[in-house]
């Protein structure tokens, strides 16, 4: 079981939290025209990455925040979690 | 003739209590503080089970965890449990126990024709012996294997044992409470660390109740006694015995089973049977120490043949002699401590060390007690059936290839010693890629993955003062960084004798015109041969090799057999053992009971039971529930012997004709403000919402982005910049979160807030043609007419002095109000409901009437909105906004959405007008066409219609617009059923809406 620091509330077990997918996928604005390939890209497409991944985390049973979490998904090492509106680096 | 193996005195059992126990139906004696394999051996019983393939004859191999023979069915407080390891089960007063894996019994094993037909068994005889003549396999093998093999028997009764788990945080986590355990938990502990020390036996000290080593002045035994008591008394520190840490998982955190009650004969009341303990610690060290390698030789299986470690456990600890007349086969020094052990209990041992000429201390000690020694020679065979009776033995040639003359002595045990492996296994599941380490033959734990540190015999430094030394430094360093406390340790004077270098001999050749069979893997029954086979054959990794020959795959997951094996695949392969490697070592350690991982996990309290303000009141009235999800809603009020079938038709009768009540506090409720409140409904739902005035309600659907329909409901406006939402039950959690995903991540520009009230508001659906005048009574203030609270109209008001709200919308498709109540007031309005609508014959209604209602006016729900459907196969495509942007809608114009003879919402009803249709039925045009036959859509609601009595179901159907009228067939394989139907618009009551608008 993973031990998530939620940058609102602290360290946390991992299952008070549930997984959200790739933290980098951008929801097109709304009304834009956009192509196909694009709109399959942020509803369908993504990467299975191997090593350091971005990806969103909402801290269910705690805060109810959604943050961000840069994990390992092979070794689950985390090396940061930020908040929904932080700018990552 | 009891107990003759016993010595008179000495070990450490309570000689005072004497236990009776039963194995295989006899009757046997032993003391408090023997396991079932040392009071077994004490009645000098040494045959105890049968071998899984060969059905060779078992006795004990060890004298712990590392068991691979001696499991038994247990019998204890009405209970069975299979696969208990004799060597871990304390033994108490009336223990029942049986041999597993043979059949009719284990001195005749019917099985054992198996090692005679060994020809038809080699390695991977699973995958090739059996696979022909094909039409064998029903007929002869399967029936064959599965009566001969497999292990004890799973009880299958309900378990009435409690399970418990605990959540723990500690600074240091110490997994074993041998020297080095010890030693680091005093050491942490003085620096006033957050200490928990797990220890899998009964008794802590590991190693030092078994060697013969002086610590401080006090023998090794006393020492640890000395140190364990200091440790309970402190209150930083837990000591925990029989609690195995069985896994090491992410981010430090381990899994420790705790055996509370299992050597008990019952247990004690509120005492859980076993605790599964979560731990998070900062730092964890693990002092697991090691298991003695066997030696291996011809028929090296044979019941008496055991490691000399567990003969001098057996010895010190039990007070039980193994054999009387022992032989000693070793590689190194170790042997000769159970050799010395055993003379001193005026026992005469033989030695067979199959080195040249080696020196040490403690090899001049056997010397001097006049212990034989006999030096570069080896047990060639043991000999005899169901137990020792003989070895054959030979002298080996310098170089080990080579046997001279073979001689046979009687013996009546063959202790083992092929030298040391440490105990790896929770540091390889932590992430340790480990290394081979020369000088003892086996693998050590690398560079840290995680925050553990290896200590002692696991770390493969085998000498006492070494041990104690790094693992005292190790415990005061790692507290010290935690605590900042700095209490120096000084390291007590260590008396050990020291050994030489083991032998790297581990294998004994065949002699000339033998075959005989040399175990590796002594629960599988892999043998050497088993393990040539398969490299002839061409595997070459070791996983390959492992799970071809099912070497370390049994449940011991090869604690004594992995290296061994790995010995001889790179002997084989002349390769060196690092670059064969190892197989990957995952949790559980040791088996670990299904109860113990389910823990209080079980029926009710699986999940927790939501129950809703008015519960009491449905269950004085006879309401039968059903779940739905974690809710308890009433099914059906049962009057008298009705069924469920008769109650529900009454119900929804009521409905449409009078006035029912419903509980529909369990709909999901979100209550919305901010001044952007508005623009999300907006961009929420496919409607628009931007000009809904207060006081007024709206039906939505929302999407996902792939434009699946996600939910609907209404919500209505309360004020100006707030709002109240309502989900089904179901997605109430899914929809909540699916907004704050929104508002937080996509659109944090939005000033908008939400927040779950689901459990705030009590909800009374009140439905009917009478409902208006049951609310006139109600609210006897308000203006309830048709113009005053028009459909989908809102009024705030109070109900005889409790704060409600009014809702006009109706599931039901009746003239339909909802109310509610803060949640305290739950009960009040329902009973003021009943009370004032006795004049109009209310009557309250569970889901099964709400369905039938909604079912045959065409109403979707769950059933409908399963996740597979879109706006148009629900028909509900009207209340798609083409002039704005909403989540999900760039899917819709996807080509299977949009194709013509896409699927839609139909009604259904069976030519006959009598048949009930099951749901989850397939539609098909021709009911007698070959298979596979093409499916046009299936049945995803049924009812029993009270309009017009007779079955109606609602179905999505392959171009369902243009199916009106047409007669198909509804076919049910599994209710074995095939109905002619009739395809009908799927709003069968009311089709033009008018009764909600009444
Ligand atoms: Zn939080």
């Amino acid at each position: 079981m993973l031990h998530i620091k939620c940058p609102h509330c602290g360290m946390r077990s991992q299952n008070e939290f549930s997984y959200g997918g790739d933290a980098s996928v951008k929801r097109p604005e709304l009304n834009k025209e956009i192509t196909d390939e694009e709109w399959d890209n942020f509803v369908y497409n993504r990467k299975s990455l191997r090593g350091k991944h971005l990806e969103l985390w909402q801290h269910l049973s705690g805060c109810r925040q959604w943050i961000k979490v840069e994990r390992d998904t092979a070794t689950h090492e985390i090396f940061n979690t930020y908040k929904a509106e932080e700018e990552i680096s | 003739m009891s107990q003759t193996y016993r010595l008179e005195n000495g070990g450490l059992i309570n000689r005072y209590k004497k236990l009776s126990f039963k194995f295989n139906g006899k009757t046997y004696y032993g003391y408090e503080g023997d396991t079932l394999a040392s009071a077994l051996i004490a009645n000098g019983v040494h045959l105890v089970g049968r071998s899984f393939k060969y059905h060779r004859p078992r006795g004990f191999f060890g004298a712990g965890v590392d068991e691979p023979y001696a499991m038994v069915q247990l019998y204890r407080n009405d209970e069975t449990e299979p696969n208990v390891k004799a060597t871990e089960q304390e033994l108490f007063e009336g223990l029942e126990a049986k041999s597993v894996n043979c059949w009719p019994s284990v001195n005749f094993d019917i099985g054992a024709i198996n090692n005679f037909l060994k020809i038809f068994l080699p390695a991977g005889f699973y995958y090739k012996t059996f696979m022909w003549p094909k039409s064998f396999w029903y007929r002869v093998y399967e029936p064959f294997i599965r009566k001969a093999a497999g292990l004890g028997v799973v009880s299958t009764k309900h378990d009435k044992e409690r399970y418990e788990h605990k959540y723990e945080y500690c600074d240091l986590l110490i997994a074993g409470s041998g020297p080095s355990g010890l030693a680091s938990a005093y050491a942490a502990a003085k620096n006033s660390a957050r200490v928990i020390l797990a220890e899998d036996k009964p008794r802590f000290g590991g190693s030092l109740l078994t060697s013969d080593v002086n610590i401080g002045n006090q023998s090794g035994e006393d020492w640890a006694n000395r140190i364990i008591s200091e440790l309970k008394q402190m209150p930083n520190v837990v000591v925990k015995n029989r609690s195995q840490i069985f896994g090491y998982y992410d981010h430090n955190m381990l899994v420790m089973s705790e055996k509370v009650s299992d050597h008990l004969p019952k247990t004690k009341k509120y005492h859980p049977k076993q605790r599964l303990w979560y731990i998070r610690a900062k730092e964890v060290l693990i002092s697991s120490g090691s298991i003695e390698r066997p030696l291996v030789f011809g028929n090296n299986d044979t019941p008496g043949v055991m490691l000399s470690s567990a003969a001098k456990e057996y010895l010190k600890v039990y007070g039980v002699l193994v054999g009387k007349n022992p032989l000693v086969f070793t590689n190194n020094d170790s042997g000769y401590e159970t050799a010395i052990e055993f003379k001193k209990n005026g026992i005469n041992p033989i030695i067979l060390d199959s080195r040249v000429n080696p020196k040490s201390e403690i090899i001049d000690e056997a010397v001097n007690l006049g212990i034989k020694i006999k030096f570069s020679y080896v047990v060639v065979a043991a000999q005899g059936y169901k137990k020792v009776s003989s070895a054959d033995i030979s002298k080996i040639s310098d170089d080990k290839k080579k046997l001279g003359t073979i001689e046979n002595i009687k013996c009546d045990c063959i202790c083992v010693s092929g030298f040391w492996t440490p105990t790896i296994h929770l540091a390889s599941q932590s992430g340790n890629k480990t290394k081979f380490k020369e000088e003892i033959d086996a693998f050590v734990p690398g560079t840290s993955k995680q925050n553990e540190t290896t200590l002692g015999a696991a770390n493969g430094v085998f000498t006492l003062e070494e041990t104690l030394k790094s693992s005292f430094m190790a415990g005061q360093d790692l507290s010290k960084k935690i605590t900042n406390n700095d209490n120096k340790i000084s390291l007590p004077n260590v008396v050990e004798k020291k050994s030489s270098r083991h032998d790297k001999f581990w294998c004994v050749p065949l002699p000339e015109g033998k075959n005989y069979k040399r175990f590796l893997d002594f629960q599988n029954d892999v043998s050497v041969s088993d393990i040539e086979i398969a490299l002839k054959e061409g595997y070459r990794s070791i996983e390959h090799v492992k799970r071809y020959t099912t070497l370390g795959m049994a449940t011991d997951q090869g604690k004594t057999s992995n290296l061994n094996g790995l010995q001889l695949v790179s002997d084989i392969e002349n390769k060196v053992v690092p670059a064969v490697g190892h197989t990957t070592f995952r949790p559980p350690y040791t088996p670990i009971s299904i109860g113990a991982i389910v823990g209080r996990e079980v029926g009710k309290h699986s999940k927790p039971t939501r129950k809703t303000p008015m519960h009491s009141w449905h269950e004085n009235n006879n309401a039968v529930f059903v779940d739905a999800g974690v809710w308890l809603r009433p099914r059906y009020y049962k009057q008298g012997k009705e069924t469920l079938f008769e109650a529900s038709k009454r119900e929804a009768k009521n409905v449409r004709t009078n006035v029912g009540v419903c509980d529909v506090t369990t709909l999901g409720k979100i209550d919305i403000k901010g001044p952007d409140a508005a623009e999300f409904l907006n961009r929420v739902y496919t409607n628009a919402w931007l000009k809904l005035p207060v006081g007024k309600a709206r039906y939505g659907v929302m999407l996902r982005e792939d434009g699946i329909v996600m939910d609907d409901g209404t919500t209505t406006r309360i004020s100006e910049n707030h709002y109240h939402m309502t989900t089904t039950t179901a997605q109430a959690a899914n929809v909540l979160s699916h907004l704050e995903y929104y508002l937080q991540l996509v659109w944090p520009n939005l000033n908008v807030n939400v927040v779950s009230t689901t459990e705030q508001w009590a909800g009374a659906a009140i439905a009917g043609p009478k409902s208006r005048k049951l609310l006139k009574k109600l609210f006897p203030n308000n203006d309830v007419s048709n113009e005053g609270l028009p459909f989908m109209g809102y009024i705030e008001s109070d109900l005889f002095g409790v704060k409600a709200r009014i809702f006009r919308i109706s599931f039901s498709g009746e003239l339909a109000y909802e109310v509610n109540v803060e949640s305290d007031n739950g009960n009040f309005m329902w009973e003021k409901i009943i009370e004032l609508g006795q004049e109009f014959e209310v009557q309250p209604y569970g889901t099964e009437a709400l369905s039938t209602l909604r079912i045959e006016m065409g109403h979707v729900a769950g059933s409908e909105l399963d996740g597979r459907t879109i706006s148009y196969d629900t028909s509900l495509e009207g209340l798609i906004s083409k002039k704005k942007d909403f989540i999900g809608k760039r899917s819709l114009n996807r080509e299977a959405f949009t194709s013509s003879d896409r699927q839609k919402i139909v009604g259904v009803v069976p030519l006959d007008k009598k048949t009930s249709i099951p749901e989850g039925s397939h539609l098909v045009k021709d009911a007698k066409a070959t298979l596979p036959n093409k499916k046009l859509g299936h049945i995803s609601a049924s009812c029993w219609s009270v309009e017009y009595d007779n079955p109606f179901s609602l179905a999505i159907l392959k171009d369902g617009k243009n199916m009106i009228g047409e007669k198909l067939f509804v076919m049910s394989p599994l209710k074995n059923k095939v109905i002619p139907v009739e395809i009908v618009s799927s709003h069968y009551v009311d089709p033009k809406g008018e009764r909600v608008r009444s």
